[in-house]
């Protein structure tokens, strides 16, 4: 009684259902030797190593052809073994581990380079506490041509990027944070938010050099036609900060579950109070990391620092009173105007090492970027 | 002796309940007794839950909803003009479907969270004594005794529930909403928060949303169906009685069919 109900279940009908699929079938995957890809690899690095070295090829133009021979080789090899899958397998594992070399090969080159050429200049005591008042010509070439040691340091500049950066920061973080807690937690959709969103967006694009005229010309309408001083820098620094704290913190706080804001509200719990308490602990490690990003991205500008802070040799800590000098714009000088045009090795030195404090310190801020989220991420128990 | 009491009597008269344009439940009425379970069921989308959500004001959080009629927690209106919606919400706390504890937090702010939150001064002791109290009140407090700073997260899916009814019970509300406690829950855990249900019955008035008849069937005292006629259309109360009535011999024909299986 039961069979032909049975039958008409599961059957034939479904067979003929997917009839349109019987030509898909999984290729079959062969054992391959062991070791197959190494020694296509070994095969890569020696015909690599035979043009460089038997045939006078330059090195890079050798590794690119022995990388080109490795992804062809190893798509070959296991083609002939193990199959066609496995082979394709294979052959898109090697272009994106090229992929990634090709990333990585800048910026190791980079900070290879900067270590290199200012590393031990930036680690020298009397670099990080000198300035360059009184800094001449004359120390540079009494440096050359008698070993005298070398006079004038970045104390000055690090002094002034560190409070230009802090104020930067200061205007930044709250305006940046309140915009996007508006963005999340308020606005939603309307028109004024998605008004925001869009004039965030384009202050994103905004070249830096025009916010350095708009906080020089600010100034300059406040304060009287050519006013340069720190916080000028800083006010042109925030123009950049501020659009990337607002859409930083904006992912954060909508990541975080919706269901939190509802328990809260739920106990009673005001809205304000819910944010403060609930929401922005909870997303505290993504706004904190966020905001260090932010604060990296700021703490290299040059261009508009040129123009709105202007430039020092001498130590100026009163960010409201005259020009202050910068890291950036330390490097940017000694490289074009050299205090002794005849011996310009001790200026370019000092630029490297200028470059290496600014390599520290954005490494640094990355580093304390994770460690906060680290520090603030949500506890998961076990 | 009847103020000190916390459980207190519901009326709902001809509530209507919009999300935007979309007319989400229409002219509900009914009378909800206090120290009483009720229970909601129906199919999925019929507006039981978006009805349980405007006992205490939650609905308004979603942007666009609003609500037309009268909820009277003894005789006071909620949607009266002059209310504050974060004093109703502490008088009528909530559960919701998916046990959601602070993730920032350990098990006894978890609990405490709703008293703290609202910058209540809380001395030592007495958080101790509070913290207990409703992790007894939520049979928890044997569980996690020994475990009181570890994160709220690091308990099972059952124990975050029942920490979250601690944690709606620390603000000594009058009423306890539930969204369907239970669906993310396994058995045993289950069967745990129906039989806590039962004890906080005696304590407070208990609404409950469910999609299990059978939790219906066992914890209520009364039931309320809800049903929408096609999709697009209002939800609708289509009865509510006392649940033997309602699950025995109900007076709709939808009702029957909704709970023999028929539909939904």
């Amino acid at each position: 009684m039961s069979t032909p109900t049975q039958e008409r279940t599961t059957g034939p009908r479904m067979d003929h259902e997917l009839d349109h699929l019987r030509g898909v079938v999984p290729s079959p995957v062969r054992p391959a030797p062991p070791h197959l890809s190494l020694m296509v690899l070994g095969g890569a690095v020696l015909a690599t190593l035979l043009l460089h070295l038997a045939l006078g090829r330059s090195l890079v133009l050798s590794v690119v052809i022995g990388y080109l021979l490795y992804v062809v080789g190893v798509n070959v090899a296991y083609r002939l073994t193990a199959g066609a899958r496995v082979a394709t397998d294979h052959t898109m594992r090697a272009l994106i581990y090229g992929a990634f070399v090709l990333a990585i090969i800048p910026l190791i080159s980079l900070l290879w380079t900067v270590v290199e050429n200012g590393g031990a200049t930036a680690l020298n005591p009397d670099f990080l506490q000198q300035t360059m008042n009184g800094v001449t010509g004359v120390h540079d070439k009494a440096y050359v041509e008698d070993g005298a040691p070398m006079v004038g340091g970045a104390y000055h500049a690090i002094i002034g990027t560190l409070i230009i950066t802090g104020i930067a920061a200061l205007i930044s973080i709250p305006v940046g944070l309140f915009t996007a807690i508006y963005l999340v937690e308020y606005g939603g959709l309307n028109r004024l938010s998605r008004a925001i969103r869009f004039l965030v967006d384009v202050m994103t694009g905004i070249p830096s050099i025009v916010a350095g005229l708009f906080a020089f010309a600010l100034f300059g309408v406040l304060f009287g036609v050519g006013t340069k001083n720190g916080v000028a820098g800083a006010v042109a620094l925030s123009v950049l900060m501020i659009p990337t704290v607002v859409r930083n913190s904006e992912e954060m706080l909508r990541i975080v579950p919706n269901e939190l804001r509802e328990a809260a509200l739920a106990l009673g719990v005001p809205k304000w109070r819910t944010i403060a308490k609930v929401v922005l602990p909870t997303a505290a490690s993504g706004l904190a990391s966020g905001i260090t990003l932010a604060i990296a991205r700021v703490i290299g500008e040059t261009a508009p620092l040129l123009v709105a802070v202007g430039f020092t040799r001498v130590l100026n800590v009163n960010p409201a009173d005259g020009p202050m000098n910068n890291l950036a714009l330390y490097a940017y000088y000694m490289f074009t105007r050299p205090l002794n045009p005849g011996y310009r090795d001790p200026s370019i030195e000092r630029a490297w090492a200028a470059a290496v404090l600014l390599v520290i310190c954005v490494i640094a801020l990355n580093l304390l970027a994770r460690l906060i989220a680290k520090f603030f991420a949500p506890k998961t128990g076990s | 002796m009847e103020k000190s009491d916390m459980s207190k009597r519901i009326d709902i008269n001809d509530l209507n309940i919009f999300y935007g344009a979309f007319h989400a439940v229409k002219d509900v009425t009914m009378a909800i007794e206090p120290k009483t379970v009720t229970a909601f069921i129906g199919p999925s989308g019929c507006g039981k839950s978006t009805f349980l959500r405007t006992l205490n004001r939650m609905h308004e959080v979603i942007p666009g909803a609003r609500v037309e009629g009268e909820v009277s927690i003894d005789g006071r209106n909620l949607y009266g003009r002059g209310v504050d919606p974060v004093d109703v919400r502490r008088e009528v706390g909530m559960v919701f479907q998916r046990p959601n504890p602070f993730p920032t937090m350990s098990i006894k702010e978890n609990v405490l969270a709703g008293v703290r939150l609202n910058s209540k001064r809380l001395s030592s002791g007495a958080a101790d004594e509070l913290a207990e109290r409703s992790l007894r009140g939520a049979n928890l407090w044997n569980e996690v005794k020994d475990r009181l700073d570890k994160p709220g997260s690091s308990l099972s899916g059952g124990q975050q529930q029942r920490l979250c009814i601690a944690r709606a019970i620390a603000v000594q509300p009058q009423v306890l909403l539930m969204d369907e406690p239970c669906s993310a829950l396994d058995p045993i855990s289950t069967l745990a928060i129906e039989d806590l249900i039962n004890e906080l019955k005696s304590d407070y008035t208990v609404v409950i949303v469910t999609h299990n008849m059978q939790q219906a069937a066992r914890v209520s005292d009364r039931t309320g169906f809800f049903n929408l006629e096609a999709t697009g259309q209002p939800g609708q109360l289509v009865e509510f009685d006392d649940t033997q009535r309602i699950f025995n011999n109900p007076a709709q024909q939808a009702t029957e069919d909704y709970i023999s299986g028929r539909f939904g």
